[in-house]
């Protein structure tokens, strides 16, 4: 029996030396349970050496070899091969600028992380502290976050338009922080006004692509909408607090 | 091809970014000096991500009995006694304090049902003692200390691939490094440097390290004249992946058998009863790991040469909640519902015991202005090392070598540097580039197949010899290596360089293997299968001054006579 191939379709361009991105073709031999980032290093190790691809872990726990496998953000280290068929496109994520093949630069993440005001632990507390076990699974769900970017490679706010949205990534961490119990600071006002979380429009296309399978749109998203509604005018907000009011009299 | 380069200077430099890496970071930082974290990967994506069942501590939350010199004695235990006892004291000692001090910059764990730290049992720790939060402790720790890097005024430039140390009489002044995406040369000046680059894992074929964990840190401070202590010492964690293929090495945390989860060969017998009575499946890792090497070896294996790990009488409630990641990995990579379903494990690559030597007190090593911490440093693991305890070492003496480092540049000039040292080494970055080069993935295959058989978790003298003659073979290959393109990240010039560096830890690794006659933790050795009295002593490498690498043998600090009391003593059989 001839040896199974697969199509792989990698997007190229270095912009500082090509015009414009082009896509080559490139055959793969098939292993059993073999992923993207297989098939793609392959490439790198016997066809081009110059490919350029980030990967680190290669076991979806540090979210490097994020990109869009058949037009969908995801992680290369992840996404199976027979999962998605043998004609496989990649392309580098297109919410951040390209440096060359399908690395991004993702620097604006660390910019962002740095306005945000970090963990404030509470004021005059007893050492050693103590949390109730179950005051820690709100944030821990936020914890989860590997920080791969593809939720805000797949947010139409952050990809096409140019406003302050920090983006869901950075909502997730600022919830993480604002839901550790022993926290004392909001970071729901700031989130609104100067992390422009109004222009998010709750598509939950974030919550869709999110490896952890972290509900960004409705545990950290909404939330931080809900905390902050009455601190500026943001309708639709207003309108999902509207109709959680409404399902709670109804319950 | 790039001659020309960037000089940026700062009181300190550290060398990875990691959890070493980056706690050495914040205690520069908060001495006052300036200091800037150079890392291969991207800031926050160093291989301490990986790390799953937790940071070990004597905190006492679960069990009160515990205490530092309990977990001194394990330390010394399970290093089977050649670990630096200083170092397993300091580690006993400070440990709690680090965990305290991760919670107050915001790290979470989870809680006992009174509010305190919550801590689970792990292979050899007599009680429950590591801190976590479920299976992704690593990913918390990092992420924690990357927000401080983020949030103080330090400096760091991630994708940035130092390929050499720079030298002028005995004290390391300089560093230069490749910024990888963008393709720009920087020599980092500075008057104190630390390496935290983490281990070799990677020159294995089968193993759990991250892609950047090929002993880069090793080369770097070999070629420097660094001295290097017990590189023969390699942990395999008995339960990695093995199927599908593509995932094979895979850490499959020890977690799983901490909340109860048990091996099983193909003929449903549960095979720890028969190699270890009592501890059972939660023995030592090398005990663990050479039990499903047997099996497996003796044909109780899997058709994929695995054992089963079997948690299912736990109920998926309580998998899904205390092993969430685990449920995740074997669900999306191989199909198989741990809840339902018996996981297939085998050993695998995971731990570096050996590397770098340092003082322990300082973590300084034997060149000047030079420290190294973590995975990439040596003595406190001995001949193996506890689960859990490389948490608690990154962070111990990551914090320790930055203090050091911020004193010693305190009290330093910038070193001068030879402005030809530095052309020297951008011409040899700069000969890779060749169209006739071979390509350096085929030679790291053929280096990481013979390194996983021949140098793997049962050795003898005709397979390390083997694999000497291999290594050496493949020196000569290196030097036809090379690439093509520009050198704005390209992996073909990272291949060339890494190989240079794997190499190095390949050839210390066999040679110590080899000149160890006798079986020690988790160094085996089917030829002197006995622990020998004679080797309670430290393998030394170093660059010899004939340019060959060069091995000493010496007898390992005996402990004060008060700290014999925590430990067993050792017995011979």
């Amino acid at each position: 029996m001839a040896e199974k191939e697969i199509e792989l379709k990698i997007m190229r361009q270095d912009p500082e030396t090509d015009k414009g991105p082009r896509y080559e073709n490139y055959k793969v031999p098939y292993v059993d349970g073999m992923v993207v980032l297989d098939a793609v290093r392959y490439v790198q190790e016997h066809t081009d050496p110059t490919l350029a691809i980030r990967w680190n872990c290669k076991a979806a726990k540090c979210g490097s070899c994020s990109a869009e496998i058949n037009g969908m953000p995801k992680l290369m280290c992840k996404t199976r091969v027979d999962t998605i068929g043998d004609k496989i496109t990649v392309s580098p994520m297109a919410a951040f600028p390209l440096i060359k093949d399908l690395v991004t630069d993702v620097s604006k993440n660390w910019e962002i992380t740095r306005k945000i005001p970090m963990f404030t632990p509470k004021e005059n507390m007893e050492k050693p502290w103590r949390i109730n076990p179950k005051d820690v699974e709100k944030s821990k769900e936020f914890k989860k976050c590997i920080e791969c970017g593809l939720c805000m490679d797949v947010c139409h706010v952050v990809r096409e338009h140019y406003t302050p949205y920090f983006g869901p990534m950075h909502i997730v961490k600022a919830a993480s922080w604002d839901m550790h119990p022993l926290d004392g600071v909001d970071r729901s006002k700031y989130l609104n006004k100067e992390g422009g979380l109004g222009y998010c429009n709750i598509t939950k296309c974030c919550t869709e692509v999110c490896p952890e399978h972290i509900h960004i749109t409705d545990n950290a998203i909404i939330p931080e909408k809900e905390r902050a509604v009455d601190l500026q005018y943001d309708p639709i907000a207003m309108l999902i607090k509207g109709i959680r009011k409404k399902e709670k009299v109804m319950k | 091809m790039p001659e020309d380069y960037e000089t940026v200077e700062s009181d300190v430099l550290v060398i990875g970014a990691g959890g070493a890496g980056l706690r050495a970071a914040i205690a520069v930082n908060d001495s006052g000096q300036k200091v800037i974290v150079v890392s291969k990967s991207l800031l926050g994506k160093a291989h301490t991500v990986m790390a799953e069942g937790g940071m070990a501590a004597s905190l006492g939350n679960v069990d009160p009995q515990d205490n530092w010199t309990v977990h001194y004695g394990d330390i010394i235990e399970e290093g089977v006694y050649i670990s630096s006892w200083k170092m397993a004291e300091i580690l006993a000692k400070e440990a709690p304090s680090r965990v305290l001090e991760l919670e107050s910059y915001g790290a979470l764990f989870d809680r006992t049902p009174d509010g305190r730290i919550m801590q689970r049992a792990f292979g050899a720790h007599t009680y429950r003692r590591l801190a976590h939060l479920g299976d992704r402790t690593g990913l918390e720790i990092i992420k924690t200390l990357e927000h401080q890097v983020i949030h103080r005024d330090i400096t760091f430039y991630d994708e940035m691939y130092i390929t050499n140390l720079i030298k002028e009489g005995n004290r390391i002044v300089g560093a230069v490094g490749i910024k990888m995406n963008t393709g720009k040369i920087f020599l980092f000046k500075a008057k104190a440097f630390v390496i935290a680059t983490g281990g070799s894992g990677r020159v294995f074929k089968i193993t759990s390290n991250s892609w950047e964990s090929t002993g880069d840190g090793i080369g770097m401070a070999y070629r420097a004249g660094v001295k290097l202590r017990d590189m023969e010492m390699i942990q395999f964690h008995p339960t990695g992946m093995v199927y599908p293929p593509g995932v094979r090495g895979l850490l499959v945390t020890e977690g799983v058998r901490g909340e109860g989860g048990i091996l099983l060969n193909t003929k449903g017998e549960r095979f720890m009863l028969r190699y270890s009575p009592e501890k059972k499946e939660l023995d030592a890792r090398d005990v663990v790991a050479r039990a499903n090497y047997r099996e497996i070896l003796e044909g109780r294996g899997t058709e994929h040469g695995g054992v089963y790990l079997d948690i299912t009488h736990k109920g998926s409630d309580f998998i899904k909640h205390k092993l969430p990641a685990m449920y995740q990995q074997f669900m999306e990579f191989a199909g198989v519902d741990i809840t339902k379903e018996k996981m297939e494990v085998a050993p695998t690559v995971h731990y570096m015991m050996g590397g770098i030597e340092v003082e322990a007190e300082t973590e300084r090593t034997n060149v000047e202005n030079l420290f190294a911490a973590g995975e990439v440093a040596s003595g406190l693991h001995g001949a193996n090392r506890l689960g859990g305890n490389s948490l608690s070492d990154i962070l111990v003496f990551g914090k320790i070598a930055g203090e050091n480092a911020a004193i010693i540049a305190k009290n330093s000039d910038m070193g001068k540097i030879n402005a030809e040292k530095i052309k020297n080494e951008i011409k040899y970055i700069n000969s890779f580039f060749r169209e006739d080069g071979k390509n350096p993935y085929d030679v790291i295959d053929k280096l990481t197949t013979c390194m996983s058989e021949n140098v793997g978790i049962v050795r003898d003298a005709e397979h390390l010899k083997k694999a000497l003659e291999i290594i050496s073979e493949l020196k000569k290959e290196a030097g036809e290596v090379g690439t093509k393109g520009m050198i704005k990240y390209n992996h073909g010039l990272l291949g060339c360089l890494e190989l240079s560096n794997m190499l190095i830890s390949c050839e210390a690794i066999t040679n110590c293997a080899l000149m160890r006659e006798e079986s020690r933790g988790a160094h085996t050795r089917s030829d002197f299968p006995k622990k020998d009295k004679e080797w309670i002593r430290n393998i030394i490498t170093e660059l010899g001054e004939d340019g060959n690498m060069k091995f000493g043998v010496k007898p390992v600090d005996e402990m004060p006579g008060e700290y014999k009391n925590y430990v067993k003593p050792e017995v011979y059989s």
